[in-house]
């Protein structure tokens, strides 16, 4: 019994570990699949990290802070959009210094308006997304085994958490089962025939770029306002460019992708619990091996070593009409 | 579209960048307001800050020196088409080399370790880039990813062999063993007492040197040739019988070594020894210095000058004025990044209306 409460505890930390690796995940899905690379996620889901908390530490509402979460996420987005749609700039130059911006912005903002070394005020009761009980999870606790992974593992969470498992499926479905879908895939391998069959290219990468921002911001403002209770400096810690790393493992595919995030929350959950447990044989494990496990195996994967990631052909490619 | 009259030389290389630069730092200073400061104020004190007194001044080179390295590093890599985001990964792991070979000869005179120190940094430099060049140019994948993916490889290897294996039982915190001070990298003020107490030295000399190198190997060598064709066309460099994947794999190695000498100046020169986290962004300086010099030494020595007096203009204005923190400088660097490379653009097509000779209209619309 010890032993299958511990596995709940560590798959329960895995979802909610995995829930901000899922949403920037499919929120690169969409950008990448229209041939927007999009390096800027992490500093997306740190200015909406910011943009929530600071939100919600002012008016005192949870949803306002995830308006205003998205709207963090939907701004850097229209800069993204003008810099590589409109401009066709360099697509990766433009996420860097979105990074950046939001790296320097988020910490001199939080400053300046709240005077506490960059965190905002600790956020309590209405202005966090609160772990909802599903029902019957409390009555169920107790039948051995499927009562405590429905209670603990599957009820319990925020409302963000299900929409970023919502999402997943829906992502399916609209990319795969959609005139949308198919037009958003198309315009990622080969933008030309879909401008020859009258279809705009740029509103279409400014669709898919809009769909990023609102699941990028959901998961920034997971961050900051659901998993914890206010912002700190450099919270995203790298988030995106695992989800990024998440997103290749993936091939581009939605369910895949889920499962990668599960993945590498398993495997973030796991460095928690390892850390100074002893293994016969091998010893102790250092956190920092299991800390670049998604690193080091996304690289394997790049390098073609198990199956190959094809990135969809015109990503990263500003779209020019011939004249 | 008619045909497009292209900028004068001189609006191409120094007007239009120079306008992106005012850009950026009009919005940062809109920024600034926006906090209920006095732009102008907040650059007067930087200017004294980063040049008004002499360890001022030394701090200034000293952070011009790391920038010089990363951007010329970032640079190098980019005339090949190569865009290397993991100069901070690289000067990390330079970092051991550099302790190692120092430690090795502890003890010995300056002129002895430098060398070495410097020659260790590069190979070590260069392996941690070697390892994606090699994945781009063998397996097809994609330098920006996998440079990106080593730099947090770096960060985990780094902390794992800093606490774990450099720490000397008796000393408390996660660093190395300390160089002998006879050892280390001599700092400027040792032979100009201007410097005070700032922690520039000859790192500074080998930065100027390793311009006029970079400047020599790109455009007045072969390789320099192949190196430029490559990142123009990499099909024509192919026909022309230029053997890409050696370029990618030489050309990332050298860019890797240069990011190394970010170590030597840190390693060897301020700290003495190899302590967490000594990198400390200016690998991601790199990249807005070189594209902000448009990749050419002398852009990128005058950009490295400029984000040095920022940095250490900027430690000054975090003192004396409130509300101004040091991030303020990371928002500069991101605007500067955004206009100078990604939107650099932006301002082309106003400025070619500007610039269009005086012919009668022929033909236009």
């Amino acid at each position: 019994m010890g032993y299958y409460t511990d596995l709940i505890l560590i798959l329960d930390s895995t979802v909610r570990l995995a829930i901000p690796l899922i949403l920037a995940c499919l929120a690169g899905l969409y950008s990448e699949r229209a041939g927007i690379v999009d390096i800027g996620l992490e500093g997306k889901l740190l200015g909406s990290a910011f943009g929530a908390a600071a939100m919600s530490a002012v008016t005192g509402s949870a949803w306002l802070g995830l308006l205003a979460g998205v709207g963090v996420a939907l701004g850097m987005s229209a800069i993204h959009g003008l810099a590589s749609i409109n401009l066709k700039g360099n697509q990766t130059i433009s996420g860097v210094a979105l990074n950046f911006l939001a790296a320097g912005l988020t910490t001199f903002l939080g400053q300046s308006w709240f005077h506490r070394g960059g965190y905002t005020p600790q956020l309590s009761g209405d202005q966090r997304f609160n772990p909802i009980t599903l029902p019957f999870a409390d009555q169920l606790k107790d039948v051995p085994i499927l009562g405590g992974l429905y209670s603990e593992l599957i009820s319990g969470h925020n409302i963000l958490a299900y929409v970023a498992f919502m999402a997943v499926p829906v992502t399916a479905f609209v990319l795969f089962q959609t005139r949308f879908g198919l037009r958003l895939r198309a315009v990622g391998e080969n933008p030309k025939a879909l401008d020859t069959a009258g279809i705009s290219v740029t509103r279409l990468r400014y669709q898919a770029l809009i769909i990023t921002a609102v699941l990028v911001g959901i998961g920034g403002t997971y961050l900051s306002i659901a998993q914890s209770a206010g912002f700190n400096n450099n919270m995203s810690a790298g988030r995106g460019y695992i989800a990024l790393a998440a997103l290749i493992f993936a091939k581009w595919k939605p369910w895949p992708a889920l499962a990668t995030c599960l993945l590498f929350g398993f495997l973030d959950a796991l460095q928690f619990r390892l850390q100074g447990v002893k293994f016969p044989l091998i010893g102790e494990v250092p956190v920092q091996a299991i800390q670049v496990l998604p690193y080091v195996l996304t690289i394997i994967l790049l390098a073609g070593f198990i199956g190959r990631a094809v990135a969809p052909k015109a990503s990263g490619v500003p779209y020019t009409k011939e004249r | 579209m008619s045909t497009r009259v292209p900028l004068p030389r001189w609006v191409d290389i120094a007007l239009l960048p120079l306008l992106n630069v005012v850009l950026a730092f009009l919005i940062g200073g809109i920024v600034v307001m926006l906090v209920g400061q006095n732009p102008l104020d907040a650059v007067g004190i930087m200017l004294y800050g980063a040049f008004g007194y002499g360890s001022g001044f030394g701090y200034t080179l000293y952070y011009t020196t790391d920038f010089v390295f990363a951007g010329l590093a970032v640079s190098l890599a980019y005339h090949a088409g190569l865009f290397n985001i993991g100069p901070e990964g690289q000067a990390y792991v330079a970092g051991l080399g550099v302790i190692l070979a120092a430690l090795a000869l502890n003890g010995q005179p300056w002129f002895i370790t430098f060398p070495a120190m410097v020659i260790a940094g590069a190979v070590f430099g260069a392996a941690w880039a070697f390892v994606p060049a090699v994945l781009q140019a063998k397996r097809g994948s994609h330098i920006v990813i996998t440079t990106i993916l080593f730099n947090f490889i770096a960060t985990s290897m780094m902390g794992y062999i800093i606490s774990r294996i450099l720490k000397p039982d008796t000393v408390a915190s996660d660093e190395s063993a300390p160089i002998d001070a006879i050892s280390r990298v001599p700092q400027l003020r040792l032979f100009w007492s201007l410097f005070k107490n700032s922690p520039v030295n000859i790192s500074f000399f080998l930065a100027m040197l390793a311009l006029l190198a970079v400047y020599w190997l790109i455009w007045h060598t072969k390789f320099g040739f192949a190196m430029r064709a490559l990142g123009h066309n990499p099909t024509a460099a192919r026909y022309a019988g230029i053997s890409n994947a050696k370029i990618i794999m030489i050309t990332m190695a050298l860019s890797g070594a240069l990011a190394g000498m970010v170590a030597v100046n840190n390693v060897g020169g301020v700290q003495g020894r190899l302590i967490l986290n000594f990198v400390s962004g200016a690998g991601f300086v790199g990249v807005a210095v070189a594209f902000m010099g448009k990749g050419h030494p002398l852009g990128v020595a005058l950009s490295a000058l400029l984000f040095g007096a920022l940095y250490q203009g900027g430690q000054e204005l975090a003192f004396s004025m409130p509300g101004i923190t040091r991030e303020m400088i990371v928002t500069i660097q991101a605007l500067v990044i955004l206009f100078t490379g990604a939107m650099g653009d932006m301002l082309r097509t106003p400025l070619e209306r500007l610039f269009r000779p005086r012919e009668p209209a022929a033909g236009g619309g």
